[in-house]
């Protein structure tokens, strides 16, 4: 390993305090999934992925990422910062006029580490196949990884692309699911119930796992035991289960957290709970 | 009038099967991916040569836009083909956020576009198409107008950075154009000299265009006729040059006269150099079935309506004057 499961969590302490004084300084952005998120792009990006932060669009050699739930871009930017796309103090224009770091990730401002826009839900496992076939086409041998909210899973172009990567063994590419049961309007089993999830994409003919996404050593665990389990004939799909607000007690295990900010107070409880560790941006 | 004969008709998607072909032969980085139309889209010629370039998406235009989308990560140009509804409208919002905001090298390759589509009736026969199109920031638009210049387009998208829509039929029309023409993008090309309206058509009622002006030649009326097969970016300097010597203006489109060529032309003179315009379009309406003669002169997009157009606005011009 490059790091001990301490050092990323450390890491990861960081980052959350980072999501929530974001989300604090522009009084808006979505905290909840993004705390969620925190431990799997902790991983993803100080342990699992070979990535370089001088970024390049193609990614040639290099595995690439693609969050396809662009709403809990606070946990992104904050991860590539952390990694050096680019300095941490840009963290403080999250949201705000003229800033790369757009409400949503785009490519269009050009920002390091963002390969598409996202934020206009399932349309992301759609990109990540393409990409993923462009390497096959140029002998690439490195990976692409994914994540997407269940609740994302409500949408079509999901179960067009679930259908697509078996049938054309798409088996460089590493989808995740953050399976935390809540989006906007409440729980998804009252929403619109996602049904036997493992089952379903078993039957859709993808190699899929389980993993605590808020066990720091089980997502690496489980990362390189799909990794490990590439290039099969199978596309592989984590199913992540996460609690929504995880790291900041009272925004745990609910949706309400999913869109709204801390006001002062509750940003001082916060952050009571997150150790810094990196040093605030 | 100048004379424009023709030996051979073709349908325009036979030529962007052709443009394929060469566009994949030119440069290898050159994708295809087509939704269960390969034979409408004439992509079997590309699939032979290159088997490993093309991918099958099933009938899934909106998995289709992103593995596009996708695939222009690792330096590949993709070209997807489906009939040009399913290209557009089914897809608005994958093109949108996939393509064009994240202003990704692809090429959407439409067919069937407007009511030469023929006997399937209006929900395969798409007359808003252009309109959503050119609306994307960074989008080009292009519209050809028979099969050597939509086989010289589709090889100018492939080497043109960004995303492009190219929109071409179904029906077989005439071959009027150098087969081995330059195809620039965004540069109009002049039909015909004339110095009494400016006809500015495009796609298959570029040919009408020419029979209208062989038409009022025969009356005594001088049409310059202008070829626009790039809406977006529309050529303004030919635009406003030929504008400024006839002074009126007709349009002529297979789209909704809500939104396509007419409206950019509009817009562009408005702002400009106001000038009477009559719009040879389809009003507001979705189509039917039938043949595609038949629509075509039901919802007047003949060169009998472009006469009464010209006409018309030649009237209105000198009333003004």
């Amino acid at each position: 390993m490059k790091s001990t499961i301490q050092e990323l969590e450390k890491t990861a302490s960081q980052i959350r305090r980072d999501i929530v004084r974001m989300v604090h300084a522009c009084q808006s952005g979505h905290p909840g999934g993004s705390l969620g998120c925190t431990d799997f792009f902790t991983a993803l990006y100080f342990e699992v992925m070979n990535h370089d932060p001088k970024f390049n669009m193609d990614g040639i050699g290099e595995d690439l990422f693609f969050l396809s739930n662009g709403h809990i871009s606070p946990v992104f930017y904050s991860t590539l910062a952390h990694a050096g796309y680019f300095d941490k103090a840009e963290l403080a224009t999250f949201r705000k006029l003229n800033t790369r770091l757009q409400g949503h990730p785009t490519t269009h401002e050009h920002l390091p580490g963002v390969r598409i826009a996202s934020g206009s839900l399932g349309q992301g496992l759609s990109v990540a196949i393409g990409a993923a076939l462009a390497k096959k086409l140029n002998g690439d041998k490195s990976l692409v990884f994914t994540l997407h909210g269940d609740g994302e899973l409500q949408e079509g172009q999901i179960w067009e692309a679930a259908m697509f990567a078996p049938h054309n063994k798409v088996d460089n590419l590493i989808s995740t699911i953050d399976f935390n049961r809540q989006q906007i309007d409440g729980p998804t089993e009252k929403v619109l119930s996602l049904g036997d999830l493992h089952a379903k994409w078993v039957a859709f003919g993808w190699d899929v796992l389980e993993m605590k996404g808020n066990d720091m050593a089980d997502v690496v665990k489980t990362l390189e035991l799909a990794k490990s389990r590439t290039g099969q004939g199978k596309p592989i799909m984590i199913l992540m289960h996460t609690e929504m607000g995880y790291g900041v007690d009272f925004m745990v295990g609910t949706h309400k957290w999913h869109g709204a900010a801390p006001n002062d107070e509750q940003l001082a409880s916060a952050l009571a709970q997150l150790e810094e560790t990196l040093g605030d941006y | 009038m100048k004379k424009y004969t023709y030996t051979d008709k073709k349908d325009t998607r036979s030529g962007f099967g052709a443009g394929l072909l060469e566009a994949g032969k030119k440069n290898d980085q050159v994708v295809a991916l087509c939704a269960d139309l390969i034979g409408s889209l004439k992509m079997n010629d590309f699939i032979k040569e290159f088997p490993e370039r093309f991918v099958q998406v099933g009938i899934a235009e909106a998995n289709m836009i992103g593995i596009a989308a996708g695939m222009t990560i690792g330096g590949k140009i993709p070209f997807t083909g489906t009939f040009a509804n399913f290209s557009t409208g089914r897809v608005y919002d994958q093109i949108r956020q996939s393509v064009a905001y994240s202003n990704k090298n692809v090429k959407i390759c439409a067919s069937h576009a407007g009511l030469t589509l023929g006997e399937d009736g209006a929900t395969h026969q798409i007359l808003e198409d252009i309109g959503l199109m050119k609306m994307l920031p960074g989008m080009t638009v292009i519209n050809p107008c028979d099969y050597n210049q939509t086989k010289a387009a589709t090889m100018a998208i492939a080497e043109h950075e960004g995303p492009v829509y190219l929109r071409f039929g179904r029906p077989v029309v005439p071959i009027f154009t150098d087969a081995d023409q330059k195809f620039e993008i965004g540069k109009a090309w002049m039909v015909n000299e004339g110095a009494d309206v400016s006809i500015f058509a495009t796609g298959h009622l570029v040919w009408e265009a020419i029979l209208a002006g062989e038409k009022l030649a025969e009356e005594g009326i001088d049409a310059e006729i202008i070829n626009i097969h790039t809406i977006k970016p529309l050529d303004a300097e030919a635009v406003l040059k030929s504008v400024a010597k006839t002074g009126c203006v007709v349009t002529a489109e297979e789209h909704n006269r809500l939104g396509g060529l007419g409206d950019s032309i509009a817009q562009l003179l408005a702002v400009n150099n106001p000038t009477p315009q009559e719009y040879v379009a389809v009003n507001d309406s979705f189509g039917e079935s039938g043949t595609p003669e038949q629509l075509m002169t039901k919802y007047g997009l003949d060169a009998d309506h472009i006469v009464a157009a010209v006409k018309k606005v030649i009237e209105r011009k000198n009333k003004n004057a």
